[in-house]
């Protein structure tokens, strides 16, 4: 594997931090730093400074009986939590948000496949699987788009992405992404708009695919 | 207790003693302390006081169960349970499970490394420090800005807001954390 260059931007990990974030960013921030050791140390950092704040934020006295009730509840058993752990290329939190299971692949023709994680109002998270050397077509965003490489790679022309990468890309990029020769291309994509694709086809295809 | 708590703050110790031996007494003690700066930490983001102590408590007893998470190298006390804190409330409002990245234990049995531990208290510190020193506006920014209170939009347009400034600070501890977690893939 070669080293991650292409990391989360400052802002972006100080809003995962604070949970600001739209959940389909998070995922892919939350994805991102596990595999990227420099990012976690830089949101840890992040939640030091939150840290502070909260030592240093005005205090509220709680009621009465709330220590004595969480003292009383020490003994109860948790409440079970699903753990997912790294399962091939994808990271845990993509196995929490794939609740466990295998991607459920959809073609979009030319071999491209897609694997919708969620969509809702927010914008969609979804995985994408590029044959090596394919191109995806021609497209814009109304907003954000994050795209995290989780195998091969690809290029644009902003760079060149390999596993790890993390690709920012706001309104004003007009790019044309192509998977690297060798292994196909797994991408981790969340936008918080529809994309708008520059040809008619896929423009009619969009609403039927939801990407 | 370890030979070494004696240097450490009261919370790191408070925490360790609950991680490594399940203690009470310092549970409560760690209750003392962060369950008033957790109430004011989540009103203030227009929480009602029933429903924030329903997230202190959510809060308090994730510390509890999740205690052998806690990896004093890596954390302070304040910046765990503010992790802890922001997803907590999360859940609670959307009613859904926030997209966490995958947690990294510490190896079971880890000898704590107070003068490593002491170095991320005095970096706390220094940053703490810095921030006293921002003006009323800036420090009123960042408190929104980690309050969650700030779209990450606000956050990268906020040209006010120091996070150059703090992010030097944070660049020193850096290279410590980067060690730390070199090997914990």
């Amino acid at each position: 594997m070669t080293a991650i260059t292409h990391h989360t931007p400052d802002a972006m990990l100080a809003a995962y931090a604070s949970g600001s974030l739209a959940d389909p960013f998070a995922l892919v921030v939350a994805a991102h730093v596990s595999l990227c050791p420099e990012c976690r140390a830089a949101l840890e950092a992040h939640q030091t400074l939150g840290g502070i704040v909260l030592e240093t934020t005005r205090s509220e006295a709680p009621s009465a009986g709330l220590k004595s009730s969480v003292l009383a509840r020490l003994d109860e058993p948790a409440p079970p939590e699903p753990h997912y752990r790294r399962s091939g290329v994808f990271p845990g939190p993509v196995m929490a948000a794939l609740k466990g299971r295998p991607p459920r692949w959809k073609s979009l023709g030319l071999g491209v496949r897609q694997s919708m994680l969620s969509a809702d109002r927010d914008g969609s998270v979804r995985l994408l699987y590029i044959p090596p050397g394919q191109a995806v077509p021609d497209h814009s965003h109304n907003g954000l788009e994050l795209t995290l490489v989780l195998q091969g790679s690809f290029a644009d022309e902003t760079g060149q992405f390999g596993v790890g990468d993390l690709e920012v890309a706001g309104s004003d990029l007009e790019h044309m992404p192509t998977a690297g020769v060798g292994a196909p291309c797994i991408c981790l994509a969340a936008t918080d708009a529809p994309l708008r694709f520059k040809s008619f086809l896929p423009r009619m295809l969009q609403p039927l695919f939801r990407i | 207790m370890t030979p070494a708590s004696a240097d450490l703050s009261p919370q790191t110790a408070w925490m360790l003693a609950v991680r490594d031996g399940r203690d009470r007494e310092a549970f409560a003690a760690l209750f003392d302390h962060f369950a008033p700066r957790l109430k004011g930490f989540v009103m203030r983001s227009g929480t009602s006081g029933a429903q924030a102590e329903e997230i202190v408590q959510e809060v308090m007893l994730t510390v509890w169960r999740r205690a052998h998470l806690f990896d004093p190298h890596r954390a302070q006390v304040s910046a765990w349970i503010y992790q802890i804190a922001r997803n907590r409330h999360i859940d609670v409002i959307r009613k859904e499970r926030r997209p966490v990245p995958e947690e990294l234990g510490e190896d079971p049995g880890t000898e704590p490394d107070a003068s490593q531990i002491m170095a991320l208290d005095q970096e706390t510190g220094r940053l703490k420090q810095a921030l006293e020193r921002l003006n009323p506006d800036q420090r009123i920014m960042v408190e929104k800005a980690y309050l969650g209170e700030m779209t990450h939009h606000e956050i990268s347009e906020q040209t006010g807001l120091p996070l150059g400034t703090i992010k030097s600070r944070i660049r020193l501890g850096l290279e410590r954390l980067r060690h730390e977690l070199k090997g914990m893939r």
